[in-house]
């Protein structure tokens, strides 16, 4: 994990940083228009309210689409390529960018079943990856 | 849109591809002493100033090496696209009378400065890259999850693509300050090393130096100068990105900034002559097309093949080689719009569109699989 940037946690994103942290992986819901976003936000961009709940994800989800990376120059992914950046479908209806990890790059396909896979990464910091589900 | 006409009088491309002994300003200067020479024009006679670049190139800065201080200025920065922009941005401040005469420049040293713009990695620090930077984004692979999409979505395969890299080759001959020359075949472009899947290193474009310059005024001003006008007959700018988390990758800007500039411009499809497309990969061109409603969503891999975007084809594009094989300093709106000019002028020769009279051009800045803009020029000769 040495190189790669940490999260950035702010007063916004908080919420889902610290449910990673725990390994649960939560996204907003408007409480108002009931419409879940993702990333999280403090305003919600249909009604414009700022009552918000964070709800939990089933951690299940498909690929939506992907790229095998085999050149990165950055510190920390340079040193593990190829990797996998995908677009992960979660159940819920939300679309997040993200890693596929523990399957063969070449063996990765859309509409790919994934799960969640939590990496930790410093004191109550973990990221969500996602890895190949039956 | 065609209320008072406007007009591009000088358009100027710097012909250096590799420049290891100039400044990314003196580049830009160079160009716009290029561009306003070619009407008979000094800095004195600029009132409007627009620039966008990569790293330390602002406005300001800018207006201080040239010694310009404008009336109207903007930076506007939504990547390459961003110069296509500043040209429907100054028409719109020439028609509201504040000011008359707009000098667009752009230089950059991304290849002697080694700046690895496709590959670099890195994130800028606003609220999404918090999401996206730790996973190891970069910008070829955010161009190639459009295209493993694209693929899935419309069977759209690597040897379609490729043929926009050959056409753009093979345009690129023509082009003596071309980087890339010497022709290439479909087995070359998939026999080349994979960036990021699906895309080959011969679906990515060229990393250079160069720059370029823009001189924009009124129709009535233009009469006077030694350039033939080229007519701004009207443009779009939009944006695409994953909003609250649900979206259609193959949806991009082109669709909206395309459609605002047909509507404006009162300009069909049928009437495009030739068009220039930011080719940062090739899926660009392809999905672009799209977009732009030249095929239907899903047709544009069949659309490019059999020399249709050929000079000589049905819709000719990317005649001076394009982002592909001529040049690209990171930012390459700049030199659709020049070679739009110079091709609606009649004065590119070998590569010269027959009976060039309206052309479209259309500029992509940006993560085009994640946040990218659009924007969409129309073009008319005299």
């Amino acid at each position: 994990m040495s190189g790669k940037p940490l999260p950035h946690v702010d007063e916004e994103s908080k919420g889902y940083w610290e449910a990673c942290g725990r390994h649960e992986l939560r996204v907003q819901r408007c409480r108002a228009c009931r419409e879940l976003r993702f990333y999280p936000r403090a305003v919600c961009p249909g009604c414009m309210s700022s009552d918000v709940e964070w709800i939990l994800c089933s951690g299940r989800g498909e690929v939506y689409t992907f790229t095998v990376t085999h050149q990165n120059h950055a510190p920390g992914f340079r040193e593990n390529l190829p990797y996998v950046l995908a677009y992960v479908e979660l159940e819920e209806g939300v679309q997040m960018l993200t890693e596929i990890v523990d399957c063969p790059p070449d063996d990765v396909r859309i509409g790919m079943p994934v799960e969640v896979s939590f990496e930790d990464v410093g004191a109550n910091i973990a990221v969500p990856r996602f890895r190949p589900r039956s | 849109m065609s209320r008072a006409g406007i007009a591009i009088v000088c358009a100027y491309e710097h012909p250096t591809r590799w420049a290891p002994d100039k400044t990314a300003y003196q580049i830009a200067a160079e160009a716009a002493r290029g561009a306003l020479r070619e009407a008979g024009l000094s800095f004195a006679d600029v009132d409007g100033y627009a620039c966008s670049g990569v790293g330390p190139i602002g406005v300001l800065s800018m207006c201080h090496h040239l010694n310009l201080q404008p009336d109207w200025l903007d930076s506007t920065s939504i990547g390459g696209s961003s110069f296509v922009a500043q040209v429907l941005h100054a028409a719109a401040a020439i028609r509201d009378g504040l000011c008359t005469t707009v000098l667009i420049t752009y230089g950059s040293t991304a290849a002697s400065d080694r700046f690895a713009v496709g590959t670099g990695g890195g994130t800028a620090g606003d609220p999404p890259d918090a999401f996206e930077g730790v996973y190891g984004p970069t910008v070829v692979g955010a161009y190639a999850m459009v295209a493993q999409r694209h693929m899935h979505q419309y069977g759209t395969t690597s040897e379609q693509l490729a043929e926009v890299a050959v056409t753009t080759r093979r345009h690129a001959a023509l082009n003596p300050h071309a980087k890339y020359r010497d022709p290439i075949s479909v087995d070359d472009v998939l026999a080349s090393r994979i960036i990021s899947s699906p895309l080959h290193l011969l679906d990515c474009c060229v990393i250079s130096d160069g720059g370029g310059a823009l001189v924009v005024t009124s129709d009535e001003r233009a009469r006077d100068l030694a350039k033939p006008p080229v007519r701004v007959l009207g443009g779009g700018v939009a944006v695409r990105h994953p909003g609250t988390g649900r979206r259609d990758i193959t949806d991009i800007a082109a669709r909206q900034s395309g459609a605002r500039a047909f509507e404006r411009s009162g300009v069909s499809h049928r009437d495009i002559d030739f068009c220039m497309i930011y080719d940062s990969f090739t899926i660009t061109v392809v999905s672009t097309l799209e977009n732009l409603g030249f095929c239907e969503p899903g047709e544009g891999g069949t659309f490019v093949e059999g020399g249709r975007i050929a000079l000589g084809g049905e819709l000719p594009l990317n005649l001076d080689g394009g982002g592909l094989s001529s040049n690209h300093p990171g930012m390459r709106g700049m030199f659709l719009v020049i070679e739009a000019t110079r091709q609606l002028r009649g004065e590119c020769g070998d590569r010269q569109v027959a009976d060039a009279r309206v052309a479209l051009c259309h500029g992509t800045g940006g993560f085009l699989g994640i946040r990218h803009s659009g924007a969409t020029l129309i073009l008319g000769g005299s």
